[in-house]
């Protein structure tokens, strides 16, 4: 297995603001040599990558970027979204707080190709030290003539603006993100229009992840080809898994695609803490799906995850162990989901009190078969209606948990946790 | 136009780029059920009742906000799309009050009629969302356990009437639609429309219910009660009751009027003729004497509270004319007082209005006369039918009545005063005799109708130029307003109507169960009054008997001290 560090390279060796550190470890080559191509040779290049977006929703970015450069409409924006807030999710903190400026020259690139003289970084309210580094690498990026005007003398002018946001968990949905930034409440916008044709301030918007942005330099700098072999054959490069739960070495990893999911876990992160067993491995953050034992040779790589129904996400892998129980651990999935629905949508912001009401009932005791039928009703309902992935998503754990563990939801009914972890405190009284 | 063939439920259908899949199921006569849409100004896509199936796309649409593209294939109610949007309902009945039997919305409550027709005969869930409790401004009862979260109020209030004073807060569970602050709605710059409960889909916005105040004046022997309707309620009354929308029921209204026991019924027409009086000498005045132009009409109620909020600049453009309904307080405890020989103490006013703002105008500090609150207490129009409804009378069959004199009288115009642009062609028809010195025959100003939002005209009158906009909808005065304050437009005389219509379309008016319909009620409820007015033999204010009596016995002329001293106000910065 090669070591490839594209992402983590710099982790912890430098200095996060210092541009001249930065440039001193391979910081900026991806720049220089950007600006000595034309734009659609860049974009090319990320077609080769077989980039996919590393927030969640694995959108090929060589072509999101390509529409966005073809759609002729000034000033276009640039925006990155830092808000990570899928639990289980802390990768995104690592680029901002340990090498800011690889970030910020993958966005450089990209105001670069499309011409963008504006760009927004939208960090989560909680990273609120994180984000005075990011500010002061901008300054000193500005300072060194890395951005602001006239970048590397070439003529072209990017700003970049830190934006924070205020601890709602659907502002990491782009459109309601960009709703945010524009001050206003938090709800996602009826698609289409897409943000890159219609986003922040109406205008044409190229919004991507912290990771994603962080990979373009290395694209620029080795070629998509070369960048891609890094990887498995439909999914390029590497990327940051955050390896948390019950696991003995939590953290976060740069891994080349085509590991499969025992070989992190084991390999690693040391296996299952205390001994115990695995029950099931909770893959992409709370909207993602939970995946039994026996699926656990499955590579980490878009076409294999798809090929057993499931998906990367965010890149959480949250290891959970034999002594928990499914409808106890849904119980916390569900409470974080109601809390975060913004309430437009009828299924997601009814939807979620819903089923974590029936998982409550079902963790008192007072759980029947009919109650299980009527979370599956609802968890279809809420896929098939929702106003944004949110809501989409927000069924998945427990769908997929059904799916795999379903008699033990149907042992709670007949008054039983085998873990021992649900009150079951008699029918019907708290 | 480039036309586009799709499929829906199996038909062939073929409209115009753009057209939504709703609007292109229209057109094969199917309905799909909506709840939060409203054309043009709620297209959220938000409540999801209206999903459909489309052949080829993952999970379901929703149809108020999907454009239709060549060749798709739309199922609007197979056995996916029936099964998740009673679901949907479903989920959105768990959180609602069902105290329907209760409810002033039952039987007239989209929610009911919606989950009605998907069969939703069981709600499963047991916990009840923790919202706030009801609250009440004089005009306005929210009642937030009733609230489907559809934000159509939201979207009139901002978009419609650009007073912006509710919007979503929080999230998740505890979403609501509320206040800045949660302020009472009498605490900020709400105007009192009632817009919003006119769009909400169920009970959770209602107008301030003032009948036990009305009932118990009838109740007490001590009092003289008089009530006056104002000119929209007799062309929508009757909706209450199942009559053809528009229906003039004035007749009939008058006699469920006496019933109930009101000691005179009298008409707020009449009054409406005083202050054309009123107002068409002070238009002469201001242009003759340099007045302050342009002048515009002070009888909205809801559009004086926006003006003083946001307008500051324009109060002194105001008329300074009293509403019609506190022109008939002042008169009814003065001259009526006077004439019927009765303690104006012991007369309690009421007044049957289509509007929600009037309950705030009646308790504004200004509008008392010699000491005496003028108006006692506002009923909507669907207040009055509660209290028909409540008296067991069959109202369709009652016999027609006719009002009381010396404050029942009117003329054409005053009955048009319902409508927008009504007040503008009434002060017309007196403004062109005075200038005249004649008896015009010619009195259909026609430029001045219609249900546009904003219309300009000029009119030339014995060689006097007159320049005329009228506005219906606090929105549709704001821009105006924003283009008189930029110096790209002026007028001489301006009329506005708070509510899109004019009074028709009231804030107190019946409620239109059926959304996509309330043009056409607004429509057909202002041809109901057009129709009252080329029916009337006297179609001039100037000329009604009464009025001149009034004048005669009273005022002495229009304009005079004591005049001013009962009909005419000032206005506040608020």
């Amino acid at each position: 297995m090669e070591d490839i560090k594209i992402l983590s390279a710099r982790f912890g060796k430098i200095k996060p603001d210092s541009v001249e550190e930065y440039i001193n470890a391979g910081g900026y080559e991806g720049l220089k040599k950007a600006v000595t191509m034309q734009q659609e040779e860049i974009i090319e290049e990320m077609k080769k990558s077989n980039l996919y977006g590393r927030g969640g929703a694995a959108y090929p970015t060589g072509i999101k970027w390509e529409q966005a450069y073809a759609v002729k409409k000034d000033p276009k924006y640039l925006v990155c979204n830092a808000d990570e807030g899928e639990p289980g999710t802390f990768k995104d903190k690592r680029i901002l707080a340990e090498d800011p400026l690889l970030l910020i020259e993958g966005m450089t690139i990209g105001a670069y190709i499309m011409g963008a003289k504006e760009g927004y970084i939208y960090i989560r309210g909680e990273y609120s030290a994180i984000q005075r580094i990011v500010k002061s690498a901008i300054e000193n990026a500005k300072k060194a003539g890395y951005l602001g005007t006239n970048i590397l003398g070439k003529g072209f002018d990017f700003d970049l603006h830190v934006v924070s946001g205020a601890g709602a968990y659907v502002c990491g949905e782009n459109t309601a993100l960009v709703e945010s930034l524009e001050g206003k409440q938090g709800r996602p916008r009826q698609k289409p229009p897409y943000v890159k044709n219609c986003g922040l301030f109406q205008m044409p918007t190229i919004l991507n992840n912290v990771e994603t942005y962080s990979c373009i330099p290395c694209i620029v700098n080795v070629g998509g080809e070369r960048y891609s072999s890094f990887g498995t054959e439909f999914s390029g490069g590497t990327k940051l898994l955050c390896l948390s739960g019950n696991v003995v070495n939590r953290g976060v990893y740069e891994i080349p695609y085509g590991l499969t999911i025992r070989e992190i876990i084991y390999n690693l992160g040391g296996g299952v803490k205390d001994g115990k067993k695995l029950k099931f491995v909770h893959l992409g953050g709370s909207s993602g799906s939970c995946l039994p034992e026996s699926l656990l040779d499955t590579r980490i790589c878009y076409d294999d995850l798809k090929k057993n129904g499931l998906s990367l996400g965010s890149g959480a892998v949250l290891v959970v162990d034999d002594s928990n129980c499914v409808v106890d651990y849904l119980k916390a999935v569900m409470e974080f989901f109601e809390e975060e629905s913004c309430g437009k949508c009828t299924p997601c912001r009814e939807g979620n009190q819903r089923l974590l009401e029936l998982l409550e009932k079902l963790s008192q005791g007072r759980g029947t078969l009919a109650d299980i039928e009527k979370m599956k009703s609802i968890a279809q309902t809420m896929k098939m209606t929702s106003f944004c992935g949110l809501g989409q998503s927000a069924p998945t754990a427990l769908v997929t948990l059904l799916k795999y563990f379903e008699n033990e939801f149907i042992e709670h009914t007949a008054g039983k946790c085998a873990n021992g972890k649900c009150s079951m405190n008699s029918k019907g009284v708290n | 136009m480039d036309m586009i063939n799709l499929k829906i439920d199996g038909l062939d259908v073929s409209v115009s780029k753009g057209t939504t899949i709703l609007e292109a199921a229209k057109e094969l006569k199917i309905d799909i059920p909506t709840l939060c849409y409203i054309k043009k100004l709620n297209e959220v896509g938000s409540c999801r009742v209206c999903v459909v199936e489309i052949e080829g796309k993952r999970g379901l649409q929703p149809a108020c906000v999907t454009n239709v593209s060549e060749g798709m294939v739309v199922s609007t109610a197979n056995k996916t799309v029936r099964e998740t949007r009673k679901n949907i309902l479903e989920l959105i009945l768990a959180n609602h009050n069902r105290e329907c039997l209760s409810c002033p919305r039952n039987l007239k409550c989209e929610l009911q009629k919606l989950c009605n027709e998907a069969g939703v005969d069981n709600v499963y869930y047991e916990k009840k969302a923790l919202r706030s409790p009801v609250s009440a401004s004089l005009s306005i009862v929210r009642d937030p356990g009733k609230c489907v979260l559809c934000g159509r109020c939201i979207s009139v209030c901002a978009n419609v009437q650009n007073v912006g004073v509710i919007d979503f807060a929080y999230r998740g569970p505890q979403t609501a639609v509320t206040t800045p602050y949660e302020q009472n709605l009498s605490e900020n710059s709400c105007i009192n429309c009632g817009q919003c409960i006119e769009i909400c889909p169920v009970g959770a916005l209602q107008e301030k219910d003032d009948t036990d105040k009305v009932w118990s004046a009838i109740d007490n022997p001590g009092l003289h009660v008089v009530v006056q309707v104002a000119p929209a309620v007799r062309v929508a009354l009757g909706e209450e009751f199942g009559m053809p929308v528009g229906s003039n029921v004035e007749g009939k209204m008058v006699s469920a009027l006496k019933r109930l026991g009101f000691d005179k019924v009298f008409d707020t027409d009449f009054s409406a003729d005083l202050t054309i009086m009123e107002e068409g000498t002070e238009l002469l005045d201001r242009i003759n004497n340099g007045g302050k132009l342009p002048l515009i009409t002070s009888c909205s109620p809801g559009w004086i509270k926006f003006c003083e909020h946001n307008y500051q600049d324009f109060l002194d453009n105001l008329s300074s004319c009293k509403s019609p309904q506190q022109m008939f307080g002042a008169v009814a405890k003065s001259y009526y007082a006077k004439r019927a020989d009765i303690d104006p103490a012991k007369i309690f006013v009421v007044s049957v209005m289509p509007c929600t703002a009037k309950k705030f105008e009646a308790v504004r500090d200004e509008m008392q006369v010699n000491g005496y609150r003028e108006v006692d207490a506002v009923i909507t129009t669907r207040e009055l039918a509660k209290m028909i409804k409540l008296s067991g009378m069959d109202f369709t069959k009652l016999p027609d009545g006719t009002f009381d004199g010396i404050l029942g009288e009117s003329t054409g115009a005053a009955v048009i005063f319902g409508a927008t642009g009504g007040v503008m062609e009434a002060a017309l028809r007196t403004v062109a005799d005075i200038l005249t010195g004649k008896d015009l025959q010619d009195i259909d100003y026609k430029e001045v109708r219609g249900l546009e939002g904003t219309r300009e005209a000029t009119v030339e009158i014995n060689g006097m130029e007159i320049k005329l906009a009228i506005v219906n909808g606090t929105g549709n005065a704001a821009k105006l307003l924003d283009k008189i304050r930029a110096g790209e437009a002026n007028y001489h005389f301006i009329e506005v109507m708070a509510c899109r219509g004019g009074c028709i379309n009231g804030g107190g008016q019946p409620i239109i169960l059926d959304k996509s319909k309330t043009e056409e009620v607004r429509q057909r409820r202002a041809e109901g009054l057009y129709g009252i007015d080329r029916s009337k033999e006297i179609r001039k204010s100037h000329q009604n008997p009464e009025i001149k009596e009034l004048y005669a016995d009273f005022f002495e002329k229009p304009g005079s001290h004591k005049v001013h001293e009962h009909l005419h106000t000032h206005y506040v910065k608020r």
